[in-house]
């Protein structure tokens, strides 16, 4: 709340300060409420951690919700932000609109499964259409946690009910869905991954349009038991990352280093950061949307998780793009740019005599 | 399919031989939807607009794209009536699915030119019929293909009335000019129909008509508009800088007016870059989700639908209600329940709008009742959202939406923005100056609006989380069953205090009469002729338009004055009437009386007169 965590006005210089001079802490917000060992909690620890280090200035975030307990952790990080928890599975529209008033606002949206996949899937798939600049971060868990454990849209076939049943139907694998519907930004990615995500988290506020990052976060009250694919221990498991990502942003230049040839790929951003992806197993091109469907399928095939950036087009026009619109935020314009002169009025009435 | 709108006869024949009636008559014209009429009914309007009669015209118009029957009435009426009248003195009938039904309900004396194919010259012997082979005539003009032919047959009807009704040729031609914009190849074609058809009527058809159109000078400096355009207007002159919207008849042609207003008056001629940002969205669940976003944001933000486009909208209303979150919501209302009839007119929304949402919830709304205050209101609707913090809704309906209403010209707008109660970093750094804190929700100056910051303000005091949960003053979450209760009280001293923000009620007619006639929206067409005709009937009443919800405290001062106040509703269940025992003292309620009209076509002055009549006369 914002008469609780507060920045400190100027910080002592022996603390440890980001490059605007704010704390960590500065990052913090309310106590968490869900369960011990959330992965959801997780997530927040990662996002704190990522706007402190890319030195996003809190005032200037808008955070974003629906409904459900992944909703509710804008609460718990960047206290000094501005927030809004909307209704059910309808925040793409509410961040589209913020954004489209205030296009200088560094928006982020927390959705879960449930929000995303099911009662909000149009607005889901309608978002990654118009592009609207959000990072888009789903809390993906597989169950309806406050409602206490029905499936999700994103269960998967054959995973276990916390009561006992088997999910029958095929799941919404979300991002198959945003690759298929043109995102410019695809990334999975599991919340106790810390350091990946981070990297991920640095490169979506870095990236001019929607950037979607489906975190697989446990339940761990209704969805972490042994037949379960949400589970700590299956994602632990069966956890393969594409590369190991590090971040470089366009304020911060990391010195030449010796790179043999092949060992890396850099990938760079709009604004000049670069995510320099180191090789692993294989060499997965994020820049190809055709070897992005791939993995994909791979994944679903061989019932794999795959992590990390899937896909990447950093130049796509984003909402405020697409609308022509002026530079400074549409809600700071002065009435002299809103209202037309009387000339223009008087010509408009001319035409309907 | 439907069935004739025109008119159950309600006068008696009129005697052929008597003097014509002059600038006092109604045309009607019967055609297939998608046949290309509309341009030749307004031609037609317009002609008589520029010899200075006060004229409507109405589009009664299928939900179809082409082939489903469709009418446009036209009103021409020297004492400037320009609701609707439901007898019909000329009959242009050009469809054959409805042509017997339209000539069945014409009143003896009324007179009826037809496509010659029709052949319904014997039906009647009490109506005057003219015959003429349209598609005959269009043949003379060479090297037409079949498309032109049938949209010229249609500029050949208009001929052909002119020369029955007196109207000037060369206004017919000037209306073409209007209609065909810097287009003389058109405008010659068409000219050329319509000469044909005058020239036919001319020739064979010599007896003057029972009424004619003759030159008088009430239109001048007037201008013709639709109510959604000027209510597009009225966003563009409000500062309007995002608009978020889904296609729906009746409101669509206001969005796409003020896109293309926006496009023009709102482009940056420096850098080509626009100050207005519109969004189709994928439903009206998401277009209301963005207009919240953004008046949240602090852009000034709308949408506009219909009926089933407001039901769709609940769940975010009462986040706004009680969220405190600005939105202007236009709901050009059509006839329901349901579909409905998607192209007709109706009232049928004010409940629903009233308390739109789950919870208590209680909106602000305001019901234009001209084109005027199309404008007026919509402007007037970004003031109200803003300053009282909350979803404003503008009740317009199809009648005045997308009907044609002759108008003085729209008045350039009065004083500025009311920007409402809002801090910036500076403000919220001097109330803390001053030993206070920036709460949220905190009704700090005791009219129940407390005051608000937009996101981006720089000071870390000045943000707070926006929540449809439980929340305290500090914009806390709470489940506290105290704090709760002090914000829900605090919301409804808020609507109170708008009873005397939102526009007053208008009074017309004599204010000491005993009958009263209340009121609102498009019935404002029919307003003094039905108090006139009332007045005829001997029945000396004065009227109400109630022009917003709240109800402004003269509402219960008008019904106090009264003794027994008709409470005129366009739709079936008495929804005004059922607001009005809502909120006004109960020793009023016995005063109020129900009459209604809910078939889907404007509502006319008649049908009121006879139904107060009626209900005087059981003495009720």
């Amino acid at each position: 709340m914002a008469t609780e965590t507060k920045a400190p006005a100027k910080p002592a210089p022996e603390k440890k300060v980001n490059r605007i001079g704010l704390e960590a802490k500065a990052y913090g917000g309310a106590p968490s409420t869900l369960c011990s060992g959330c992965g959801h909690d997780s997530i927040t620890r990662s996002i704190i951690q990522a706007f402190y280090e890319q030195g996003v200035a809190p005032h200037a975030v808008a955070k974003f919700s629906g409904i459900g307990c992944s909703s509710k952790t804008p609460a718990y990080f960047l206290g000094t932000a501005h927030g809004f928890n909307a209704v059910h599975g309808r925040m793409p529209a509410v961040a589209t609109g913020a954004n489209l008033a205030n296009r200088s606002l560094k928006c982020i949206g927390v959705s879960g499964d449930g929000d995303t996949a099911s009662i909000g899937l149009s607005h889901f798939c309608h978002l990654v259409r118009r592009n609207t600049e959000l990072i888009y971060i789903i809390e993906n868990n597989g169950v309806y946690g406050l409602t206490k454990g029905q499936f999700s849209a994103t269960a998967d076939k054959g995973s276990t009910h916390h009561y006992g049943e088997t999910n029958q139907m095929a799941p919404i694998d979300c991002c198959g869905l945003a690759l298929e519907l043109g995102c410019g930004f695809v990334a999975r990615s599991f919340s106790a991954d810390h350091k990946q995500l981070r990297a991920l988290l640095a490169a979506a506020i870095h990236h001019k349009g929607m950037a979607l990052i489906d975190v697989i976060s446990p339940c761990v009250t209704f969805n972490n038991h042994p037949d379960s694919t949400k589970s700590y221990n299956f994602s632990k498991t069966h956890d393969i990352p594409l590369h190991e990502i590090d971040f470089i942003a366009h304020f911060d230049p990391q010195p030449e280093v010796d790179l043999k040839e092949g060992e890396v790929r850099d990938v760079e951003l709009y604004d000049g950061s670069t995510i320099r992806l180191r090789k692993l197993d294989g060499d997965h091109d994020p820049t190809s949307r055709s070897a992005a469907a791939r993995i994909i399928e791979r994944g679903r095939d061989a019932k794999e998780f795959i992590t990390g950036l899937i896909y990447l087009d950093p130049k796509g026009a984003n909402c405020a793009e697409q609308n022509n619109l002026v530079d400074e935020p549409l809600a700071s314009l002065p009435q002299s740019r809103l209202r037309p002169p009387k000339a223009a009025l008087d010509e408009i009435m001319a035409g309907l005599m | 399919m439907g069935t004739t709108p025109a008119a159950k006869p309600h006068r008696s024949s009129t005697n052929p031989a008597a003097k014509p009636v002059v600038n006092d008559f109604t045309i009607h014209v019967a055609t297939v939807n998608g046949s290309g009429s509309q341009s030749s009914n307004m031609v037609l309007m317009r002609s008589l607009f520029q010899m200075g009669l006060p004229v409507s015209g109405k589009n009664l118009f299928p939900s179809n794209i082409q082939g489903l029957p469709t009418w446009f009435t036209i009103r021409a009426n020297k004492a400037g009536y320009l609701g609707r009248r439901v007898e019909v003195d000329l009959m242009v009938c050009m469809n054959p699915q409805t042509a017997r039904a339209d000539v069945q309900a014409l009143h003896a004396g009324a007179t009826c030119i037809y496509d010659a194919p029709l052949n319904l010259k014997g039906l009647r012997s009490d109506v005057r019929f003219l015959e003429i082979p349209f598609a005959k005539l269009i043949n003379e003009i060479p090297d037409l293909d079949n498309r032109l032919k049938k949209l010229l047959a249609n500029m050949c009807y208009v001929g052909a009335v002119a020369q029955l009704a007196g109207i000037e040729t060369k206004e017919i031609e000037a209306a073409l000019n209007k209609q065909f914009k810097k287009k003389p190849k058109a405008v010659a074609l068409n000219m050329k129909a319509a000469e044909l058809g005058a020239a036919y009527v001319r020739e064979h058809y010599g007896d003057p008509a029972p009424f004619r159109a003759e030159r008088m000078n009430a239109t001048a400096g007037k201008i013709i508009i639709e109510g959604n355009a000027a209510s597009a207007i009225g966003a563009l002159m409000a500062g309007c800088s995002v608009l978020a919207w889904y296609p729906i008849t009746p409101s669509s042609s206001l969005c796409e007016t003020l896109i293309s207003l926006a496009k023009k008056y709102r482009t940056d001629p420096q850098t080509g870059k626009s100050a207005f940002a519109a969004i189709q969205a994928e439903d009206e669940l998401a277009s209301i989700g963005m207009v919240l976003g953004a008046g949240w944001a602090g852009a000034r933000s709308m949408t506009a639908t219909s009926g089933p486009g407001i039901s769709l909208m609940a769940e975010f209303a009462g986040f706004g209600y009680y969220a405190e979150v600005p939105a202007v919501i236009v709901d050009v209302q059509r006839t329901g329940p349901s579909t409905g009839l998607p192209t007709r007119t109706q009232q049928a929304d004010l409940l629903e709008v009233a308390y739109l949402s789950h919870g208590d919830t209680q909106h602000i709304a305001l019901i234009p009742g001209t084109v005027h205050e199309c404008y007026a209101h919509v402007m007037a609707a970004f003031d109200l959202a803003e300053r009282f913090q909350t979803p404003v809704f503008v009740l317009s309906d199809l009648d005045l939406g997308m009907n044609s209403w002759m108008a003085d010209p729209l008045p350039y707008p009065k004083g500025d923005f009311d920007r409402g109660k809002v801090l910036d970093a500076k403000a919220v750094a001097e109330l803390k100056k001053a030993g206070k804190r920036f709460e949220r929700y905190r009704d700090a100056d005791g009219d129940g609006i407390p005051y608000r910051t937009v996101p981006g303000n720089e000071n870390s005091e000045g943000t707070y989380f926006t929540r449809g949960s439980g929340h305290d003053e500090a914009a806390r979450y709470t489940e506290d069953h105290e704090a709760y209760v002090r914000v829900m009280d605090r919301l409804a001293r808020k609507y109170e205090t708008a009873r005397t923000h939102v526009p007053a009620p208008e009074p017309t007619g004599d204010a000491k009469a005993e009958i009263g006639l209340l009121l609102y929206g498009s019935a404002e067409a029919c307003r003094q002729e039905a108090l006139d005709k009332l007045a005829a009937a001997g029945i000396k009443a004065a009227a109400l338009r109630v022009k917003a919800l709240p109800f402004h405290p003269d509402v219960a001062a008008f019904v106090k004055a009264k003794k027994r106040v008709y409470v005129l509703d366009l739709n079936r269940d008495a929804q005004m009437l059922k607001l009005l025992k809502a909120d006004l003292p109960v020793e009023l309620l016995a005063k109020l009386r129900s009459i209604r009209h809910y078939d889907g076509l404007p509502v006319h002055a008649q049908t009121v007169c006879d139904q107060i009549a009626a209900l005087e006369k059981e003495g009720k």
